[in-house]
């Protein structure tokens, strides 16, 4: 409340001449708090700028003392015993052996959950599934780890008695489970983003349900739904708990997925697992095959974006 | 039917049949989704209940598993995520402010460092574990120690605060900025006056379903050497600890029998933990859609 006699006061400041001082200060602590807020968004650039420096400079090191055909070619990953032999292809291998099993799984699963979920469920169906799906993507993958050692194994091991108690089987149908809410959510909102209007005049045409989906949804819907794929496989391949617990720790390019196998993730869990000192070669390894594993899932994350923006259909 | 042939009737019904058949079988897959649900919490439920008392969550880790507990487990949970709440929800939320009202979206740092996001998202979570081993546990000396885990928590939990309270800071209509702005606010009196108020209730169910991530998370705390047998609480950020999910690890890991059953027990707490996390993430957002109607 201004009262009459303030304003009759003549010797009081003029509100002109508080008012530059008010917005300085103003001024003072809106810069400041910009530049907070900045650094809080260079927290995320420094952040990788030191993955990629870690991964490469401890890289480097490592392959001043191996030779990179020898790592990239080699097919015996004996890092621990003598004679120590560098070649990374089991590993590999073994990621590659759980990533496609698990695509198996988990693709044709996921997709098919997305099509119900956007084509045939009702509105009330969607209201339950949704949540339990993403409930299930919220179980941790230690959790998964478990399942697959004290349900999934005995449980293939009463149908194929030669299996091993470690093998890549499990590990894959368990990660293929894990990744199978990423992939019907996320296609599921892609196909969702098809208009009505494009089933609308398929159905017109006399199209089946089954027709209008497979070439009208999917197909206007399919670079979401190849995303989605590629983010999943991205998951799986750095996945490493279910796998670790799941598929042993044997370095073997094996042919069948009954075998134990390890993973580039299993790896690295055994190597900090131990007592290895730090600066030694195997300790090295360790940030040569993270980088590999680095590698492979930001080319598979960069070409997931890719295609989104590249192939997104827009319609209005 | 005296316009369709026998030959076409019996090719539409054919058609018709198979999209019956599609329809069912999408239907028959997402609900056996569903189901291995179902198996996974019944195969827990049944494994661990018995082992589920006081005595359990009360004990220390033993070599006898009629005498392991999870209390140190359960301690060093909730320390580190208070620690990691602490660190990456100041910073998430002010990396996210900064995006959406600090910068212009179609400015090339503001793009930059959004990419960046996506991308950082994206690394698994075992990458910032050997990088909070290299960084903190060996180059900054914080040793295996609470505060170690909770910074590279902190990062790997990073990107999904920023990606999850951008999306609720963007739901804030422009007119309540345009109001604040109109009446000679500054942009920070207009961001935190009326744009965080609004966009609250969003960024804590983003806030509370990236902590429940972090609850979860293994790989990155097996890293930095979290895998000790711990029998004492931890008193500060600098002494070791365990954590539940480690400790599951661990009794997973066993051979014997019992272990995979106190395993199991650990996992019930474990989620019920986590399910009473989303419920209230739910909550939030059930009350907010309703109050924004």
């Amino acid at each position: 409340m201004v009262k009459e006699t303030d304003l009759a006061r003549p010797d009081a400041a003029p509100v002109a001449a508080v008012l530059p001082i008010a917005r300085a200060r103003i001024r003072w602590a809106e810069s400041g708090i910009k530049t907070w807020l900045a650094g809080c968004a260079l927290v995320s650039i420094v952040t990788t700028l030191a993955i990629v420096i870690l991964l490469v400079t401890e890289s480097f090191e490592f392959f001043q003392e191996i030779s990179p055909a020898e790592f990239f070619l080699g097919t015996r990953w004996v890092p621990l015993l003598e004679p120590q032999s560098f070649g990374v292809l089991p590993l590999v291998w073994g990621t590659l052996l759980v990533t496609v099993g698990a695509a198996v799984i988990a693709i044709p699963m996921g997709l098919a959950s997305a099509i119900y979920l956007s084509e045939y469920a009702s509105a009330r169906v969607r209201r339950w599934i949704k949540p339990l799906l993403e409930l299930l993507a919220g179980i941790p993958t230690v959790v998964f780890g478990y399942f697959a050692l004290t349900f999934v194994t005995p449980l293939l091991r009463h149908f194929i008695p030669g299996i091993q108690v470690f093998n890549a089987l499990s590990a894959a149908i368990v990660v293929g489970i894990m990744i199978l809410p990423t992939i019907a959510t996320l296609s599921d909102n892609a196909l969702r983003a098809v208009p009505v209007s494009l089933r609308q005049g398929a159905y017109a045409l006399g199209a089946t349900s089954f027709e209008v989906t497979t070439k009208v949804v999917v197909p206007a819907g399919l670079s979401g739904v190849m995303a989605s794929f590629l983010l999943a496989l991205s998951r799986a391949i750095g996945e490493t708990m279910a796998v670790t617990l799941a598929a042993g720790a044997t370095p073997n390019i094996a042919f069948t997925m009954l075998e134990s196998i390890q993973t580039i993730t299993a790896y690295i869990v055994q190597i900090s697992l131990g007592d290895t000192p730090a600066g030694g070669i195997a300790y090295q390894t360790l940030f040569a095959v993270a980088t590999l594993l680095f590698v492979m899932t930001l080319v598979l994350n960069i070409v997931s974006q890719w295609i989104l923006s590249r192939f997104r259909e827009v319609y209005d | 039917m005296a316009f369709i042939s026998g030959n076409e009737s019996r090719n539409l019904r054919r058609r018709h049949q198979k999209a019956r058949v599609f329809a069912r079988f999408c239907a028959l897959v997402t609900w056996s989704g569903v189901l291995l649900l179902g198996v996974l919490l019944y195969d827990v439920a049944i494994e661990g209940f018995a082992w589920l008392d006081w005595q359990f969550i009360s004990s220390f880790p033993s070599r006898f598993p009629e005498r392991a507990g999870i209390k140190s487990a359960v301690v060093g949970t909730l320390y580190l995520i208070s620690l990691v709440a602490v660190i990456s929800v100041p910073v998430g939320v002010s990396t996210a402010l900064y995006l959406e009202e600090f910068v212009s979206p179609k400015s090339r740092l503001g793009k930059f460092i959004e990419v960046n996001i996506a991308n950082l998202a994206g690394v698994p979570s075992i990458v910032y574990g050997i990088l909070g081993l290299a960084i903190f546990v060996r180059y900054m000396n914080l040793d295996r120690s609470l505060i170690s885990g909770a910074l590279t928590m902190s990062l790997l939990i990073l990107p999904v605060i920023v990606i999850a309270s951008r999306e609720a800071i963007k739901a804030v209509p422009m007119s309540i900025r345009y109001a604040a702005l109109s009446l000679g606010a500054t942009r920070w009196q207009t961001t935190w006056a009326h744009v965080l108020p609004a966009s609250f209730p969003g960024i804590m169910t983003g806030v509370i379903l990236a902590l429940s991530r972090a609850i979860g998370e293994t790989a990155p705390l097996i890293m930095i050497g979290a895998l000790t047998f711990v029998a004492f609480l931890p008193a500060g950020p600098m002494d070791q600890f365990t954590a539940l999910p480690i400790q599951i690890y661990n009794w997973v890991s066993r051979p014997q029998e019992e272990f995979h059953q106190l395993a199991a027990a650990a996992i019930i707490v474990l989620l019920g933990v986590l399910l009473l996390m989303n419920a209230t993430a739910i909550i939030i957002r059930n009350r907010t859609e309703r109050r924004m109607k």
